[in-house]
């Protein structure tokens, strides 16, 4: 393992006393990490700069593995951790765009995070901004309506400077058959990869569509 | 001639985005057609995104995120109702600013049955942190009113009406208007009431307060304007959403409280709006029974 992955895993360890993370912090670690090393454009000490790429965790539960990733990245002090959903600290079981340096949009109900991903994107588009959205949704969020109302929105406005994650960890209650396939019937162009391969995270994130939204499903086995 | 207030938000709008860039539209096919100058003129900042309303939301929400000050039009329960959470969670849990503007007030579409109603508007936005709500009563009213609000820090609810007051008062966002003092009684009508409640009581010695902000709500001018105890409300959608700020404003003083409004009923006849305000006691007339049973007089 990356050696900033394993302190990763102990920041996530500070948090919560045990290496036991929950299996959504789990399940997002790789790609997060991945997208922060390799292909977002930040600066931790300007997290508002206008120059950023924007993410947002559409899913907004299990954030473990996001904190520990913005306070190993100099968001804001790894100690922060310690106070993990306590009355003192501001790292909450969902987050808080208003609490948290670095959090984009303050998420936690399912459904909610892939709409305003595409307000952004439609208001970088308005600015002839360069800059990607990325936003990370979950495989049990894709029950929600509102996911597919957006779905649909951003394949009708060709907005290619937006680019979903679905971590598909088999959590979903519902049959959603074929994710990719399902993308592409509303006009976004899709991929699957492996969601633990990070040599297949990167080269699926730097992809860019001239024309159309993308998509790509990250299967956790 | 006067114009709708749906034809004077289109008017309002025009006119501001040319001076405001920040300013942009968002529709959900309700009223597509009448602003249709207005997306052709600013593809960047004005777009119908169709039939979506749960989205149409949380996108104004993105939008304000990066800077830009969303309107949201449509009709009550697809502006209201349906996308409640994304108003609550993306607008006044991030504290963002936006403007959602919403036309078939109550039962304005009374041909159309209680899923195209819009009466529990002001009572379930009441309960947002942060959440302004401005009831304007004349389209002169709404304009000063939007204007007013439009780009401070807050989310900000406008509802419009199509049973408009055939005067413009002097209004001011988040201040009651004084429209006459008297000493048995104050009421308080809130946006297209005021023209029954003036009628009601024509020749009653009465105080009447005119509001066309309902949050904030002005409890200074109530307070310098309460000399009896008695306070009749007179609202245009369910019955008492101000009974609580009026009970606060005035918590030193023993009250009595007459709130009238639209009652808590579902609503299963078909009609013209007229024949509803007959049936539920929102004509001048029935209005006026209430106030003198309630006065005794």
């Amino acid at each position: 393992m990356h050696t900033e992955l394993t302190s990763i895993n102990h920041l996530m360890a500070l948090a919560t006393g045990d290496e036991k993370h929950d299996t959504s912090a789990h399940s997002t670690l790789h790609v997060l990490w991945v997208l922060y090393d390799r292909v977002l454009h930040y600066d931790s000490a300007n997290p508002r700069s206008e120059e950023r790429d924007r993410f947002v965790l559409s899913k907004g539960h299990g954030p473990l593995a996001y904190y520990a990733i913005l306070a190993a990245r100099g968001f804001f002090p790894p100690s922060a951790l310690k106070n993990f959903e306590t009355w003192e600290g501001f790292l909450g079981g969902h987050p808080d765009r208003n609490q948290v340096p670095g959090v984009e949009a303050s998420t936690g109900s399912l459904g909610h995070g892939l709409p305003m991903a595409i307000g952004i994107a439609l208001a970088l588009r308005a600015k002839k901004s360069e800059r990607r959205v990325f936003v990370l949704v979950g495989d049990g969020e894709c029950n929600e309506g509102s996911v597919w109302e957006a779905i649909l929105l951003a394949g009708n406005l060709a907005l290619s400077n937006l680019t979903c994650i679905v971590i598909n960890n088999h959590s979903s209650t519902l049959s959603l058959g074929n994710l990719a396939e399902k993308f592409a019937a509303f006009a976004w162009t899709a991929t699957t990869i492996d969601g633990r391969s990070h040599a297949q995270i990167e080269h699926a994130l730097l992809q860019r569509d001239a024309l159309r939204p993308s998509a790509i499903i990250a299967e956790i086995a | 001639m006067k114009i709708s207030m749906r034809d004077q938000m289109v008017e309002t709008l025009e006119d501001l985005f040319v001076h405001e860039q920040r300013l942009t539209l968002l529709l959900a096919d309700i009223s597509a057609s009448l602003f249709k100058d207005l997306l052709r003129k600013y593809p960047q900042r004005a777009y119908n995104l169709g039939i979506l309303e749960q989205t149409l939301i949380g996108v104004a929400a993105g939008m304000a995120l990066e800077g830009y000050i969303p309107i949201v039009h449509s009709i009550v329960p697809f502006l209201v109702e349906r996308p409640f959470e994304q108003l609550k969670d993306d607008f006044s849990y991030q504290r963002l600013a936006g403007n959602f503007i919403s036309t078939g007030a109550s039962y304005d579409y009374s041909t159309e049955g209680m899923t195209h109603h819009g009466s529990g508007d002001v009572q379930i936005l009441r309960s947002l942190p942060g959440m302004q709500i401005v009831v304007p009563g004349t389209a002169r009213e709404f304009d000063t009113l939007f204007r007013a609000a439009c780009t401070n820090d807050s989310p900000t609810y406008y509802r419009m009406g199509a049973s408009v007051n055939p005067v413009d008062h002097s209004v001011s966002f988040g201040k009651l208007t004084v429209v006459r003092r008297g000493s048995q009684a104050t009421l308080i009508a809130v946006g297209p009431m005021l023209a029954h409640v003036l009628e009601a009581a024509q020749d009653m010695d009465v105080t009447i307060l005119y509001c066309t902000t309902v949050a904030p709500f002005d409890a200074e001018t109530l307070r310098a304007n309460s000399q009896s105890s008695n306070i009749v409300l007179v609202e245009p959608y369910y019955e008492g959403v101000l009974v609580p700020d009026i009970v606060a404003a005035l918590k030193h003083t023993p009250l009595r409280i007459e709130a009238i409004g639209v009652p808590h009923q579902v609503l299963s006849h078909y009609g013209t709006p007229a024949q509803h305000d007959q049936s539920i006691g929102l004509t001048p007339q029935a209005i006026r029974s209430r106030i003198e049973r309630f006065l005794q007089i």
